[in-house]
């Protein structure tokens, strides 16, 4: 297929690329806001939900959001790599970003079984279906944003379409504040 | 900007040879305007789908007991299964398809002088996950325990526990079909914005964009902002389903009006997701067939966003009896009248529009002006349910069930039948019979209000809605209730009849219909200055520049009556 040139005007002054991942964010903002405000909701009017919560690993949760922030870190150093049209060290960077969600699942995977295996299930009480639920919609959104990354990073290899490395950025930063509020709401607050 | 226009003289080659098999041109195309038909024609065919149904279930209500030609006995479990799909096709499936997904993908690149989408995939992608959504809806007719019963807008408990509803496989693939569908939209969306906002052609500013194109803009932000909590929604509800969480289950220490909550949050945006389209075809129509600049294009406009920033606050008058604080229920009626004002307005400056215009009374101006009148009275008796007062009384009646058609016929029938007929030179580079669409539009509008005015008195007198078999309920049965049913029965089978007046004339002109020139209406906008119908890449001629905004008809210093907007000044002669 032909690029069409409505894709490389430039009206806003913003590619088109990156102005449809700021719409994409909008769009997934609403979602994640739905999830978060119906659990507020319910959280308020449930002052029980506090016990259960005590039964998250707030370590496991801790842990996590420093592997995210740190994976945010390098997905701007990808970026900053790309506006310096190297390409390598982008998909390097990249890769290294991917590890860091890859690294977030799997301790999620750990948390997850053990809460499973001491009874903590989806349907134990509806405090734990908001947590598997938000965490859940959570963690599809890092595996998108780590396959959407594995292409883009092997693009940025061969110095191609390098503009991509900040756009898949823009899309792994809000991936990283959603749960920058999923941590304190659903393992912090008593 | 000199460099970039250089660079778009190179690409405009690369659309000049296209030889494509049948799948690559019809059902793989990344076509804009392919793709928009796959939308109207998969819509029509839902559409009828919609017609099906209704025509089962009013029959059952006329004539309750009896079998139905053509589709047998109705029994209860069929009368929910018939209701739900007839409101969840006719909103998801017949209104965004065409209004929004079909009009926005043929027209926005056309109107604002490019020549695709910005992402030609993804708009093929919305389209396939969409038709991918119409299929899961159309087989949970066939899975055991047959199709969703729960309504349209689906509330638990009814809809979360398969003990409750008799479809637990129905219900789910219900509740899959809607988010799916609400996926290819929000997909679609994103391009339609980006779009708009970033490929118009050189010269079109802000306030030279056709309103058409603005209002489908508008619905697009709206829908986005709107939709996530209901996809949120979906995702909880689908879980009390199927895992048997209890998120909506009051027995578990979940709440059942919070997914109405989540529901009318989304649902009542989307009443202006639809309508605002709808108002955007009238107001191009209107121009064009009363020679005249549009009236006030910059309030329509703000009206339109204001209409939309107001349609978040009013969610709750749905819920005046599903037991919502009686302080908030005060607020929401406040908002809900307060949104009528800028809809009233909206139609005040179509009518000034009209005024002192030279009418041509068209196929395609009689739908818009039908659409005027027709959903004036919808909004108008919208009135009576935001107030909360009268609502509790009016809203388990057929009251409710007329008011919504009459807001929401107008704006997927006769505002899609406004479109079709108005650009169908364009899409079909032919002209449809004018006399066959005149016959098929007094056809449409006369059963139209033949079948809804008796649901308004039938509602006022308390007939309640969601009755299977009134001959259960004396009360309901009293002094020439059921004649007024039959009415409104007879008049929806005149109705349906004249649609295959439509379809006839449809197909016929698309096959046979006399050749249109690329401007029959002597419009000024720019998929007017494009062949028709237009090729891959839209103008052959070069991309248009744009010199002035879309509705200058009879200017006094010109000979034409019109000026299309690609027109350089110096050529004005």
């Amino acid at each position: 297929m032909i690029r069409p040139i409505a894709t490389t005007r430039e009206m806003t002054g913003m590619p088109t690329g990156r102005l449809a991942v700021w719409w994409l964010i909008a769009s997934e903002i609403v979602i994640f806001g739905g999830v978060l405000g119906s659990y507020l909701m319910h959280r308020i009017g449930h002052k029980e939900w506090a016990a259960a919560s005590e039964h998250t690993n707030t370590w496991a949760g801790a842990f996590n959001t420093l592997v995210l922030l740190t994976s945010s870190l390098s997905a701007v150093l990808a970026h900053n790599a790309a506006l310096r049209k190297d390409g390598k060290r982008a998909a390097k960077l990249l890769w290294a970003t991917i590890g860091g969600g890859g690294i977030f699942l799997v301790v999620k995977s750990i948390e997850w079984t053990t809460e499973i295996q001491h009874g903590y299930t989806i349907t134990a009480n509806n405090f734990w279906s908001f947590y598997y639920t938000a965490a859940g919609l959570h963690g599809l959104h890092v595996i998108a944003g780590m396959i959407v990354m594995m292409f883009v990073a092997a693009d940025a290899a061969k110095g191609k379409e390098l503009q991509r490395v900040e756009n898949a950025g823009l899309y792994w930063h809000f991936v990283d504040l959603v749960w920058i509020f999923l941590f304190p709401l659903l393992y912090i607050a008593k | 900007m000199s460099a970039a226009a250089h660079a778009e003289h190179d690409h405009a080659h690369g659309h000049a040879h296209h030889d494509e098999g049948f799948i690559q041109k019809y059902l793989w195309s990344t076509d804009h305007k392919m793709i928009a038909m796959q939308y109207l024609f998969t819509g029509i065919a839902m559409a009828l789908v919609g017609g099906f149904t209704v025509y089962a279930f009013r029959m059952q209500l006329a004539f309750p007991g009896m079998p139905v030609p053509g589709y047998g006995r109705v029994t209860a479990t069929d009368y929910n299964a018939l209701v739900t799909t007839h409101g969840s096709v006719m909103v998801f499936w017949v209104a965004m398809p065409v209004l929004i997904a079909a009009l926005g993908n043929y027209l926005i690149p056309l109107m604002i002088g490019c020549d695709d989408m910005v992402f030609p995939r993804l708009n093929r992608l919305s389209y396939q996950l969409f038709l991918l959504s119409a299929i899961v809806l159309m087989a949970s007719f066939y899975v055991p325990g047959g199709a969703f019963g729960g309504a349209w807008t689906s509330y638990p408990p009814l809809s979360a526990k398969a003990e409750y509803n008799l479809t637990g496989l129905g219900s789910s693939m219900w509740l899959f079909a809607v988010a799916l569908e609400f996926a290819a939209f929000l997909l679609g969306g994103i391009n339609f914005i980006t779009t708009v906002m970033n490929s118009r052609a050189p010269g079109m500013k802000m306030f030279d964009v056709p309103i058409v194109v603005w209002m489908i803009i508008i619905a697009s932000i709206l829908f986005m902002a709107s939709v996530g909590p209901l996809i949120a929604g979906a995702v909880m509800l689908m879980f009390d389903q199927q895992l048997g969480t209890g998120f909506f289950d009051p027995a578990k220490g979940g709440d059942p009006v919070l997914w109405q909550h989540l529901f009318w949050f989304f649902g009542h945006p989307e009443v202006y997701v639809v309508l605002l389209p709808a108002m955007g075809i009238v107001a191009e129509i209107i121009t064009v067939f009363s020679r005249k600049k549009l009236f006030a294009y910059k309030t329509v406009l703000y009206t339109a966003i204001g209409t939309g920033v107001l349609s978040f606050f009013v969610w709750a008058h749905h819920q005046f009896i599903a037991g919502i604080d009686p302080r908030m229920a005060n607020v929401f009626s406040v908002t809900t009248l307060l949104i009528s004002i800028p809809v009233a307005e909206m139609v005040f400056v179509y009518i000034g529009t009209l005024y002192g215009g030279s009418i041509r009374l068209t196929t395609p101006m009689l739908w818009a002006l039908a659409f005027i009148a027709e959903f004036l009275l919808g909004g108008v008796t919208g009135i009576f349910l935001g107030a909360s007062g009268a609502d509790i009384y009016f809203h388990d009646t057929y009251f409710v069930i007329a008011h919504f058609h009459y807001t929401f016929f107008p704006i997927a029938f006769i505002g899609s039948f406004a479109a079709i007929t108005y650009w169908f030179p364009k899409m079909f580079g032919r002209m449809m019979s004018e006399t066959w669409g005149k016959v098929h539009f007094w056809g449409t509008i006369i059963p139209f209000n033949l079948i809804f005015i008796p649901l308004f008195l039938l509602g006022a007198r308390g007939d309640h809605r969601r009755i299977y078999d009134y001959r259960h309920f004396p009360d309901l049965m009293k002094a020439g209730m059921q004649d007024l049913r039959i009415l409104a029965t007879l008049a929806l089978l005149v109705l349906l009849a004249f649609q295959v007046v439509f379809l006839v004339n449809l197909f016929h002109s698309i096959f046979r219909g006399e050749k249109a020139a690329a401007n029959p209406w002597n419009a000024n906008t720019l998929e007017w200055q494009a062949p028709s119908p237009p090729p891959h890449g839209n103008f052959p001629q070069g991309l248009p520049n744009v010199y002035r905004g879309p509705y200058e008809y009879s200017h006094p210093d010109r000979a034409e009556d019109y000026w299309p907007q690609t027109e350089p000044e110096a050529a004005k002669s």
